[in-house]
């Protein structure tokens, strides 16, 4: 009866694997490559339409292998599909005009958001969605695994052991995917070490290494110079630690990285210690190891960090403050984007952060016209975890509010939003209709890349006030409250000025005089460190700052 | 640069007397405010040199409300913005106010 099947073999992704191997063997001594010879490696190994994650974070770039992949024939080469979190060096353009990328599955263009929407525009790429981080990283596991990945790590040894760094970001979850589905995990390292400090990734998951002519990039992108924080951001932030985090007991939380969010950490230990706050507010954080952290540090404010990267000139500070953060045995950072994404999901009751453009509904973006930046991490930060079942005094005020006052069955995330109202003249903050549709539209994109979907921000804070949207309970009241905070922009003239003062009777809008603030205390003098130098000072000489940075 | 000249209608604090005193600094985005007595002590009159082209309007609205706010008739504001966003400027505006109240 049985009819003859055709005999399935089930290891086929093993024996390709194998063949990519045995292809490679040229090139490499075990599993040490000369820098030389990866180009020759790649080509050797790599197949037309092969899913690749070049690794490309938030901050460490896998720049000489970028440099090497780019450097490969388009005829040998060709018609990738690229899976990485952050498309940030040019290297990672010219794949795709080149030839040898075609498809692109990503989070984040901060540098090439221009150049990556010209290439949408002229047809030579083909973007698969833009993601959040944690989302991309869940589709590493689903459907778009690497079969290859490029990753960078601060040292190997002879064997191929990895010690990553105070920068691990993505590597792990990166090489998870890859590692445990047949794929090929090649490194770039700064140094081969007889000994590491530690093992982050251990050899046997590591098929080749290279050590690179040049140490991988990291952009210093968390540190902020308190000099160029206004008296409009200490002011925003005056309300934002008494209207918000007082008010609600906010203990766990995640900051975006704007100069918004550095006003209120600059304000913990001055403002937030004269209303009393110490020990009660900020006590856990998800966040880089930010300079503009160390006075609150300093202060006693901050229990815990736990960071998804590391930044750059923080590191002899974090390692002589290990109650702080998370350091390894020998004492260097070890950080780790998935985990802390995932901590600020799911173990944070209040995300703060800044924006570009707010409509009416609340909605958010950072994409405007001719940019293609994406989101990173703020989608998973700024949003309500509907699969929290833990509650805390500042998720339950949350929800009780969005709930009419009654006990509700789960709480609510604080969603922050705050914004000077223009950015500049001629850019509002605030507009009718966000970019991000026309984006769509000329991108032929499936959605509009919202950063923040409005239903998910709890209250936006502008030198005007503060919004607080859990109140409200229409459509209409809604747009009110965000015209009742939006300014002199065309949305804010705009308001209806009944009922805007109604709202305000009702609390949902409130001004810095109703939270019992007197703009005439906005001023700088309140911003616990003014200079980079004094942040220095605050670490006790701890922090050194990158070149860039210093101004003495 | 365009000057804009805005003389309004306002209620007076007979006890306020204003010495000139300047408030604010032109540099990195601030910008500078001069309050002086002014001649008619039911309007208040502004000067301003702003940076900025097409903002008039904005900044007729936001001198229009800084007005009502506050018994501001009497006098005379002269203000140099440096490309200020109007947060700035009215921040400024009622920072200087009060700060003639208070003194």
């Amino acid at each position: 009866m049985n009819a003859l099947q055709p005999i399935r073999t089930w290891n086929h992704e093993a024996l390709r694997r194998q063949a990519r191997l045995e292809r490679s063997t040229p090139f490499s001594r075990g599993k040490a490559v000369a820098a030389r010879d990866m180009v020759s490696l790649l080509e050797a190994l790599l197949e037309p339409g092969d899913r690749v994650c070049l690794e490309g974070n938030n901050q460490k770039q896998a720049d000489f292998l970028a440099e090497s992949l780019a450097a490969c024939s388009p005829q040998r080469v060709h018609d990738l599909h690229l899976v990485q979190s952050v498309l940030a060096l040019p290297a990672h353009i010219e794949l795709f005009e080149k030839g040898i990328a075609r498809r692109l599955d990503f989070s984040f263009a901060g540098p090439q958001a221009h150049r990556l929407a010209r290439l949408v525009q002229s047809r030579s790429i083909e973007i698969g969605a833009i993601h959040t981080y944690l989302e991309l990283f869940g589709r590493y596991f689903i459907d778009l695994t690497p079969q290859v990945c490029l990753i960078a790590a601060q040292a190997a040894d002879a064997e191929g052991n990895l010690y990553l760094g105070p920068n691990t970001e993505d590597t792990p979850v990166i090489v998870e995917a890859t590692a445990f589905k047949s794929g090929i995990v090649i490194a770039q390292v700064n140094e081969q070490l007889e000994r590491l400090p530690r093992v982050d990734i251990p050899a046997s998951w590591v098929d080749f290494f290279v050590v690179a002519p040049t140490p991988n990039h990291i952009e210093p992108l968390f540190t902020r110079d308190p000099r160029h924080i206004t008296e409009i951001q200490v002011l925003m932030a005056m309300m934002a630690i008494k209207g918000i985090y007082a008010e609600y007991g906010v203990e766990r939380l995640n900051h975006g990285i704007g100069f918004d969010t550095a006003a209120i950490e600059l304000l913990l230990p001055t403002y937030g210690e004269s209303l009393g706050l110490k020990g009660k507010i900020a006590r856990y954080w998800a966040l880089n190891p930010h300079p503009t952290l160390i006075p609150a540090i300093e202060a006693g404010f901050v229990e815990r960090v736990h960071s998804f990267g590391s930044e750059v000139g923080m590191e002899a500070y974090v390692a002589a403050r290990p109650d702080i953060f998370f350091p390894g045995a020998d004492g260097s950072l070890r950080s780790n984007r998935a985990f802390c994404q995932t901590a600020g999901l799911y173990a944070c009751d209040l995300f703060i952060g800044s924006t570009l453009q707010i409509d009416l509904e609340g909605n958010s973006s950072t994409a405007t016209l001719g940019r293609i930046t994406g989101f990173g991490g703020a989608p998973n930060m700024g949003s309500d975890a509907r699969g929290r079942r833990h509650a805390s005094a500042a998720w339950l005020k949350a929800g009780q509010e969005k709930n009419g006052g009654q006990t509700p069955a789960r709480g609510q995330k604080l969603v922050v939003q705050t914004v000077e109202t223009w950015r500049e003249p001629g850019h509002p903050a605030f507009v009718e209709r966000l970019d991000a549709w026309q984006l769509k539209q000329d991108m032929g994109m499936a959605l509009p890349p919202i950063m923040i979907y409005g239903d998910d921000v709890s209250h936006i804070v502008t030198e005007e006030g503060m919004a607080n949207l859990l109140l409200c309970r229409s459509p209409e009241e809604r747009e009110q409250a965000i015209r009742g905070v939006a300014g002199y922009t065309p949305v804010g003239m705009a308001r209806d000025h009944a009922l805007v003062e109604n709202l305000r009777d009702r609390g949902i809008i409130r001004r810095p005089a109703d939270m019992g603030i007197d703009v005439r205390d906005a001023t700088r003098d309140l911003l616990a460190a003014r200079s980079i130098k004094d942040l220095v000072r605050a670490s006790g000489g701890l922090y050194q700052p990158p070149k860039q940075f210093r101004n003495w | 640069m365009e000057t804009l000249h805005l003389d309004l209608p306002a209620i007076q604090d007979a006890s306020l007397n204003p010495r000139a005193a300047l408030y604010g600094v032109v540099s990195s985005g601030n910008l500078e405010v001069l309050v002086e007595r002014g001649h008619d002590a039911t309007r208040c009159v502004f000067e301003v040199q702003t940076a900025a082209h097409g903002f008039v309007e904005v900044w007729k609205a936001v001198l229009t409300d800084f007005a009502a706010r506050h018994p501001v008739g009497g006098l005379s504001f002269a203000i140099h913005d440096a490309g200020a966003t109007p947060a700035v400027v009215s921040l400024r505006l009622d920072q200087a106010f009060q700060s003639l109240r208070g003194a």
